[in-house]
């Protein structure tokens, strides 16, 4: 029988992520397994977008520290492409009143870890997006440093990374149980044969409920469908990603020339269905052509679904739970690409025994037997 | 086969594919998110049918068994105006 120090369930980002951050602190026999292909689930489905404005300190502090790894990470994982990490900036404008003041709450925020954000004019918002339609805002903010990166190159240089350290990576591999024994992990059962292991990274995106459920835990996670589509690619007239959470869109010109834009929906009911709607279409091509009007002029060629994993506070739950050696990097909530750098190197800190870089005690799933939630209030 | 382009949209070459073939890379899928095949104004709507025989080919899968990407909506482009004065107008 196959034997395993780690199995990872999920190779989306977050599971290369800390597979390769694993086998970069020295530890051998990592297996990472995935029902699919490379980048088949919520990472490669995302928005591509990378942000550190954020309203709670804790995703503020993920978020830098993921960005700063992403302006080097291809030296760092010695990638020979390119992840094509393009940094200028999120634009996130306010529609209201009360989220103006929000926006200035959150700026404070994230200045005092260090992210430089800053309130700007309608005006400036002008310079920075022409023809952002500002009679529909009361206020903006701007980061020059967010921005955008190609999410199957992140996860592939994080695979190969990873594959040259020596992680197994079983594709096409189905999970389905774990075996247990006085309440520790004994193995792994897949539909591919079983590995003998006592520890478990459940970094399964949205089916991470359903991996808990294998160990007995009823995780506080539910998943939902969230949309996209991206148009035909033009010359470069946009910079920045812009957003707005009360109007419920962002908005992006890829590195290619394609504009790549997504919105939730309150209306959607949680589950696994993926599949793309003409409700999502009719209300994107509303909400674009009011705020960005000439967006309008573009053709759309695909929109797909992806699953976000959410939780009642809309922050991940990260680490150890009452299951020993069963470590949880889920729940993301729609962030988990941006986050992914950080979610790799904490993780691995944890199962290493080592100190934590960031002091995640906060986001452990324990906050939700204690009540005590930071509610993330900047998300679409 | 570096001049032989089998998707004309995302300018991806016979040598290309069989690039990532030898590296096993061997999914539709997946070759289609590393370098944007069957992404472009077509969406696959011509190249498709060609890239399912390559792959089979050069792997040896029985072309019935090669996995063809997801088909998605919209059937061909439409602009966002239009879509969006179809739905103001409904």
């Amino acid at each position: 029988m196959n034997k395993a120090n780690v199995v990872i369930i999920g190779a989306g980002v977050s599971g290369c992520a800390i597979a390769y951050n694993l086998a970069n602190k020295g530890m051998k026999d990592i297996v990472v397994i995935d029902k699919s292909y490379l980048t088949s689930g919520a990472t490669g489905r995302c928005g591509a977008g990378v942000r550190q404005q954020w309203g709670t300190e804790m995703n503020c502090r993920i978020a830098k520290g993921s960005i700063d790894f992403f302006e080097t990470a291809n030296e760092t994982l010695g990638y020979d492409g390119d992840i094509e990490f393009k940094q200028e900036g999120y634009l996130l404008c306010a529609s209201t009143d009360k989220e103006v003041e929000q926006f200035k709450k959150n700026v404070e925020l994230q200045n005092s870890v260090g992210i430089p954000s800053r309130i700007v004019s309608l005006d400036e918002a002008r310079e920075i997006v022409p023809y952002l339609n500002t009679d529909i805002l009361k206020g903006a903010t701007f980061c020059p440093t967010d921005g955008h990166l190609n999410p199957f190159l992140v996860t592939d240089a994080y695979f190969q990374a990873a594959e040259r350290l020596g992680v197994k990576f079983m594709m096409n591999t189905l999970v389905t149980g774990i075996e247990m024994e006085d309440g520790k992990i004994k193995k792994v059962i897949t539909n591919n044969g079983e590995i003998e292991t006592d520890q478990v990274v459940n970094a399964a995106g949205g089916y991470s409920r359903e991996v808990g459920e294998m160990v007995g835990l009823d995780l506080p996670v539910f998943s939902e469908n969230h949309e996209i589509l991206v148009t035909e690619p033009v010359d470069k007239i946009q910079g920045p990603m812009v957003m707005s959470f009360s109007l419920n869109i962002y908005c992006q010109q890829t590195p290619h020339g394609s504009f790549i834009m997504g919105r939730g929906d309150k209306e959607k009911t949680p589950g696994h269905n993926i599949e793309s709607t003409w409700q999502f279409l009719d209300k994107m091509a509303l909400t674009v052509t009011n705020l960005l009007p000439p967006v309008g002029n573009l053709r759309v060629v695909r929109q797909w679904g992806g699953s976000y994993n959410i939780t009642p506070d809309k922050q991940p739950i990260y680490g150890k739970c009452d299951v020993p050696g069963f470590f949880l990097a889920i729940g993301f909530s729609g962030h988990g690409f941006m986050f992914a750098p950080m979610t790799g190197l904490l993780i691995a800190e944890q199962i290493m025994g080592e100190p934590n870089t960031i002091d995640i005690s906060k986001l452990s799933v324990d906050r939700f037997k204690t009540g005590e939630l930071f509610l993330e209030p900047s998300v679409v | 086969m570096e001049n032989i382009i089998i998707c004309r949209c995302s300018d991806i070459s016979l040598k290309d594919i069989q690039d990532f073939i030898d590296n096993g890379v061997t999914e539709i899928e997946e070759i289609k998110r590393f370098s944007r095949l069957g992404m472009g104004p077509c969406q696959g709507r011509t190249c498709m049918q060609l890239i399912g025989r390559i792959v089979s080919n050069l792997t040896g899968t029985p072309v019935g068994e090669i996995k063809t990407h997801t088909v998605r909506p919209p059937v061909s482009g439409v602009t966002l105006s239009q879509i969006a004065r179809g739905t103001e107008n409904e």
